[in-house]
């Protein structure tokens, strides 16, 4: 793997994060050809409450991740509340019940670390409006094997702390406003 | 020729591990697997996968600290309730008509789901005629099993999750709170076998009414998933009863046709009789 072909998107959020996500996802048309994976933190019990609620307002198909499905463009897929989601080598889901990291279980971390390596400079990460620390590792992660970061902008975040401590691990990660990240996905799914 | 050299070291690792001591973890689903070794070789402090590998062929106390790496010990009494509530109300009926039941744990973990059952079984009468089998591939994992004490502060969840699984009795009759350790009574694994069971290696070992086999699968990749079904599809007498965890199915399996959808929401199946 040499150059940067887009392949996929991978996105974390956690306070805040159904706005911010209701300003990023609409927009993306149903023929879009990439997929995008979304950790998004929520209480464990909260049975699938994410896809239904954007499934509705996307064009894009929206679904909540199978274990050991096979990955297509085109499809969003949300982490399960109480699992962790991982993208294994040959391009398939797999969810996993290991211990919480970074107190959460989804964590963006692992989402994000697992497709580094599964994607390589192919994958573009995002991290999103959150008051805490996780993805920060998993977006340096991602800049190290060659992926594009991005960030979204704490001045205007709704909570500055995630990409805060993103910014901090990942120095070279593109600052962006929700607007800006909308069309950037759009630009680097027709790359 | 690869590129990246932890996964070169991940398939070498998994494969000394597998000749030395038989343990087999070359087919389960790789992203999680090489997360944790990873963790093992921060924690334990090994510069790299190979010097834990060296390590493990030359120093036998490495092998029970790696296998708390590499299973995953993640448990819960009563874990998701409602589960727990389709076995109480849809499946004991049925079970109800044996007059000796066969019941094995799968993936048995420290004990937390085996003790829900035990107790289950209690409440609902049918425990003197039932016989548990609780299997694991980790022997520390077994041995706490078998000695059925959790820490003090994880039984408010447990009490929570029993009485949402339609608990007839309070969870507090089951147990004495002792310097911070809940210690369960004995009596609950009086009619418990507990034993080392590989779900990758090893065989069918007796005729199952009911398999409850949660978030193990989940850490296979598709051919071992199939393996264990299989396993599982032998195991159970005619119109036995299968319960996976949340997240897993049979719908990706080439044997979900020898199974019926019992319960949908809550993964509970019904082998079909042939
Ligand atoms: C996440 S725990 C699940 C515990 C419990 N069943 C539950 O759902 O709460 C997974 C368990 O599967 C066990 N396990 C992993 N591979 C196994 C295998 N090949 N055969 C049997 N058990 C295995 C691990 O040692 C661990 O105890």
């Amino acid at each position: 793997m040499t150059d940067a072909i887009p392949k996929a998107i991978v996105i974390g959020a956690s306070a805040g994060a159904v706005e911010a996500l209701l300003t990023i996802l609409p927009d993306l048309p149903k023929d879009y050809p990439l997929p995008v994976f979304i950790v998004v933190h929520v209480p464990p019990d909260r049975r699938n409450v994410l896809a239904p609620l954007f499934e509705s307002r996307c064009k894009i198909t929206v679904k909540e991740a199978e274990d050991k499905e096979t990955v297509t463009g085109g499809v969003v897929y949300f982490a399960p509340s109480d699992y962790h989601m991982l993208v294994e080598e040959d391009f398939s889901v797999s969810l996993s019940s290991d211990e919480l990291v970074n107190h959460s279980r989804p964590a963006i971390d692992v989402l994000f670390e697992s497709a580094a390596d599964a994607y390589g400079p192919g994958l573009l990460g995002v991290i999103l409006t959150g008051a805490n620390q996780d993805g920060a590792a998993g977006l340096a992660a991602l800049a190290k094997v060659g992926g594009i970061a991005v960030v979204e902008d704490p001045a205007t975040a709704y909570a500055a702390q995630m990409p805060g401590f993103a910014l901090a691990a990942c120095p070279t990660a593109k600052v962006m406003s929700l607007k800006q990240m909308a069309s950037s996905l759009l630009a680097w799914g027709a790359a | 020729m690869r590129d990246n050299i932890e996964d070169i070291e991940v398939e070498l690792l998994l494969a000394a591990l597998y000749q030395r001591y038989h343990y087999d973890f070359r087919h389960y689903a790789k992203a999680s697997i090489k997360r944790r070794l990873i963790q093992a070789c921060n924690q334990l402090h090994f510069s790299s996968i190979s010097a834990l590998q060296d390590a493990l062929l030359h120093e036998p106390t490495t092998l029970p600290r790696l296998l708390n790496y590499l299973t995953v010990q993640v448990s819960e009494m009563f874990r998701d309730p409602t589960y727990f509530r389709a076995i109480r109300e849809r499946v004991i009926p049925h079970l109800r008509t044996y007059p000796s039941l066969k019941i094995w744990i799968a993936g048995c973990s420290t004990g937390e789901e085996l003790y829900s059952f035990a107790i289950l079984f209690r409440e609902e009468g049918l425990e003197d005629r039932t016989l548990f089998y609780a299997t694991d591939i980790n022997p520390t994992a077994l041995q706490d099993a078998e000695a059925g004490i959790f820490a003090l502060d994880r039984i408010q969840k447990f009490t929570e999750n029993h009485q949402k699984s339609g608990g007839r009795t309070s969870l507090s009759d089951y147990y004495t709170a002792n310097y911070g350790r809940a210690v369960f009574d004995k009596s609950l694994r009086s009619r418990v076998v507990f034993s080392d069971h590989s779900l990758v290696t090893d065989a069918v070992f007796g005729e199952m009414h009911l398999i409850s086999c949660r978030n193990v699968m989940i850490y296979f990749d598709r051919p071992l998933q199939d393996r264990a079904i299989g396993l599982f599809h032998e195991s159970l007498s005619r119109k036995g009863f299968l319960g996976l965890g949340s997240k897993e199915s049979l719908r990706f399996s080439v044997h979900a046709n020898d199974f019926s959808e019992f319960d949908r929401e809550e993964k509970i199946y019904q082998r079909i009789a042939a």
